[in-house]
């Protein structure tokens, strides 16, 4: 008798991701996934997929999805979540929509304490568009449009989005992961469920932060990039939860 | 016959959307639309729907794109510069086939402009606000009374057409009052079943996309082309318009909304000095009447077409007739509004 | 019916904005077409305020005019600025207790009255511009006492219902103070 160990979720669609080799972005929809499925609400999710490299993520959820405009996914998600509040809401985002144009939003539906969530996936770099400057982009990062480096005196710096956010009241579960290494993927899977959970629990706004690789845009191997991610990216934005007040409400 | 009230325009408004079975509401304060806001904010909790201030417009009209995901009535209201922020969510909400009801209570502009009554966003409204090839239906009310009558119409078609739908007002219907009568509550079951396509959860079914996107040309054409198709039907079953007086008028004038209704008076003033003047007043400015204009104007020596622009529908009176009858223009801006007197004095420079 | 084209103004807090309310409310107990506009904006907050009153048997086209044959006048700058405006042969009812001075038109039926004192007798300085209302309504025909009862009854509602009786005995009292 054979038992199937690993297979594909179910709440992934059956078509093959346009993902770069080497990006997170398949693990982190996996992750996702293997939730949706675990929780049993395939049925009464809703997704909403960014502008940028995940923009067609509405298509790898075999769940009903849509494609916001730039940034708006939390307002979008918002828009679902009132007018069906039993339902599943969440919002898969980059550092580009969430942390650039979608600033705004993304505060406004954390201090609503809104009951959705967001994933939002950390590569600190413009992937979609050609490997562009973000708001994450480390200090002396070249990119297409820091070519001589990311100097602070003109661009600003990281912007540190979990640690923003961390201050608003309506915030109920907040973590920064990584899925460099099998324990931190486990770590991370913790963290989704934990993030769909307090949304079924109707605590309020709950998101999680992946740190995520761009081989294609950093110009490194997959491989190298890993080490990039973890030798400079999680200095600059360490690991940890930020707010854990589950607890609390129960 | 029900009981006449009298009540302010932007609140006739919003209860008229309530009446029509709206229970979903997202908007942000702007002078002079608030007391929109303001009813909503009282009136949702009281039927048990959802009213949202939103961070801005941007948000607004975003939640309004993710209501209608769901098939769920949703509405928003704004003035003119907060129209302008929506417009990016509007084009998205066309090309993703949504229906959903915007009101539009348009002010001074450009800019921050001013907050008084203006005609100023025809162009916006009709012509595209935003990116790509789209329409909204634009419905012009001349009174409190017709703007309570046309929202019932205005969430029927975005359900039946699934687009956007714009009531074009301006700071004087808003603030005014009139009495007015109330239609009954619309009963939703039957007239808005969008399970089809809208995300509501796939329960036994495929997994639902709502999108304005696609990434192949060939086949983004082929969706523009189908809501083209849509665009027709509409073309042929929407148009509205009102005629005062055009049996043996010898002079047309054109206008729209509050000016429109303000023609009326410019019509009776005129007949009381004996010059044959009629009115033709366009309800809905996109699709607008254009072969109904035509056939008013067989026979009429000139139009005058006034708005409080400087001069915006009038390209339409002109693409309508096709120079079959001189078309003239008066119009006041930044909120200034053409009295009756101003009117009949630039008419009689006409006749 | 010839057209009432009431322009009333004041003052913001003199109550200019629900007299005229009150006016076009009633016209539509009186079975009138009627609409009220307000001017509005940043003016509303302490400086002049004023709304358009339009009353007809038939429907009405424009709400706005430039040329009233009405005038309320409860300040002086709403005098300088208003009385250019009314039509020769038009009413116009002036607060004395505010505007201490004469109109320069004589081609109008002007009538004065010291709306404060009135209100004063009655116990109560706010239904100043409720005593002004019934000498508009006096003077002019514009709608009815009854119609003006049933707009206070539709206004002045719960625990502010104790106010109709007073409300009434001002614009009695405004109708009086001009002879009826």
């Amino acid at each position: 008798m054979t038992e199937a160990t690993y297979k594909r979720p179910e709440s992934l669609a059956k078509r093959e991701f346009s993902y770069c080799p080497g990006c997170h972005h398949g693990i982190i929809h996996r992750l996702v996934a293997e939730t949706i499925d675990e929780l049993s609400i395939r049925e009464k999710t809703l997704m909403v997929a960014p502008v940028g490299c995940s923009v067609f993520a509405y298509e790898f959820f075999d769940v009903d999805g849509t494609v916001a405009p730039h940034g708006r996914a939390p307002a979008v998600a918002t828009g679902m979540k009132r007018s069906l509040p039993d339902r599943v809401v969440f919002t898969y985002q980059g550092d580009g929509d969430l942390a650039a144009i979608g600033t705004a939003e993304i505060v406004h539906a954390a201090n609503r304490g809104e009951k959705i969530t967001t994933i939002f996936v950390n590569n600190a770099i413009y992937g979609m568009t050609g490997g562009q400057m973000a708001p994450t982009t480390l200090l002396g990062m070249k990119t297409t449009t820091s070519p001589y480096g990311r100097k602070s005196e003109t661009e600003g710096f990281p912007l540190h989005v979990s640690e923003l956010l961390k201050e608003t009241a309506g915030i109920v579960y907040l973590e920064r992961v990584a899925v460099s290494s099998p324990q931190e993927v486990r770590k991370a899977k913790a963290a989704i469920k934990k993030a769909f959970t307090v949304q079924l629990k109707g605590l309020g706004f709950a998101m999680v932060e992946v740190l995520s690789t761009c081989p294609t845009n950093w110009g490194l191997s997959p491989v190298e990039s890993i080490k990039w991610l973890n030798e400079n990216m999680k200095k600059e934005y360490p690991l940890g939860v930020f707010v854990d007040k589950v607890g609390d409400l129960k | 016959m029900a009981e006449k009230v009298m009540v302010k325009g932007n609140e006739a408004m919003a209860e008229a959307a309530v009446r029509a079975g709206c229970r979903i509401y997202f908007g942000y304060p702007i002078t002079p639309q608030s007391e929109f806001i303001e009813y909503m904010a009282r009136r949702m909790p009281q039927i048990e729907g959802v009213f949202l201030q939103s961070e801005s417009e941007v948000a607004a009209v975003n939640m309004v794109y993710g209501a209608a995901c769901t098939g769920n009535r949703v509405m928003t209201s704004t003035s003119s510069p907060g129209f302008s922020l929506m417009q990016e969510g509007v084009s998205y909400i066309a090309g993703a086939m949504l229906p959903a009801v915007f009101v539009n209570v348009v002010r001074g502009g450009p800019g921050l402009g001013d907050i008084q009554p203006a005609q100023s966003d025809y162009f916006q409204a009709t012509k595209g606000g935003a990116h790509g090839d789209y329409h909204l239906i634009v419905l012009a009310p001349g009174s409190i009374q017709e703007s309570v009558d046309l929202m019932e119409d205005a969430f029927r078609m975005a359900d039946e057409y699934r687009m956007p739908v714009l009531i074009l007002a301006d700071g004087m219907l808003g603030q005014m009052m009139e009495p007015v009568e109330f239609p009954e509550f619309v009963k939703l079951e039957g007239i808005n079943d969008h399970s089809a396509w809208a995300l509501r959860g796939a329960t036994g079914r495929e997994a639902n996309k709502v999108t304005s996107f696609d990434i192949d040309p060939v086949n983004l054409e082929k969706m523009n082309i189908f809501i083209q198709e849509i665009y027709k039907r509409i073309k042929a079953k929407e148009v509205r318009y009102e005629t005062i007086g055009l049996e043996d008028a010898e002079y047309m004038l054109v206008g729209y909304g509050t000016m429109g209704r303000i023609l009326g008076s410019v019509v009776k003033l005129a007949r009381s000095k004996g010059i044959k003047v009629g009115l033709f007043r366009p309800i809905t400015l996109w699709p607008f009447p254009y072969a109904e204009l035509k056939k008013a104007a067989e026979g009429v020596k000139t139009i005058l077409t006034v708005e409080m622009s400087m001069g915006q529908m009038v390209e339409d009176v002109r693409l309508a007739v096709e120079g079959s009858v001189p078309v003239q223009f008066y119009g006041r801006t930044g909120g200034m509004v053409p009295t009756p007197d101003e009117v009949l004095a630039e008419l009689l420079k006409h006749v | 019916m010839k057209e009432h084209l009431l322009v009333a103004a004041g003052f913001g807090g003199q109550g200019v904005m629900l007299l005229g309310q009150v006016i076009a409310t009633a016209g539509m107990f009186d079975g009138k077409y009627t609409t009220w506009l307000p001017s509005y904006g940043p003016e509303m907050r302490g400086g002049t305020a004023n709304c358009t009153v339009v009353i007809n048997d038939e429907p009405i086209g424009s709400p706005i005019t430039e040329s009233p044959n009405e005038l309320i006048v409860m300040n002086i700058p709403s005098l300088t600025k208003f009385e250019k405006q009314i039509q020769p042969g038009g009413v116009m009812v002036i607060n004395t207790s505010v505007v201490d001075r004469e109109s320069t038109r004589k081609d109008i039926e002007i009538f004065k009255i010291d709306a404060g004192a009135v209100a004063e007798r009655l116990g109560n300085m706010k239904v100043a511009n409720m005593v002004i209302l019934g000498a508009y309504i006096a003077k002019t025909g514009a709608v009815t006492l009854e119609g003006v009862r049933k707009a206070f009854e539709k206004k002045l509602t719960g625990e502010k219902a104790d106010l109709i009786d007073l409300n009434i005995q001002a614009v009695k009292a405004g109708m009086e103070a001009v002879g009826q």
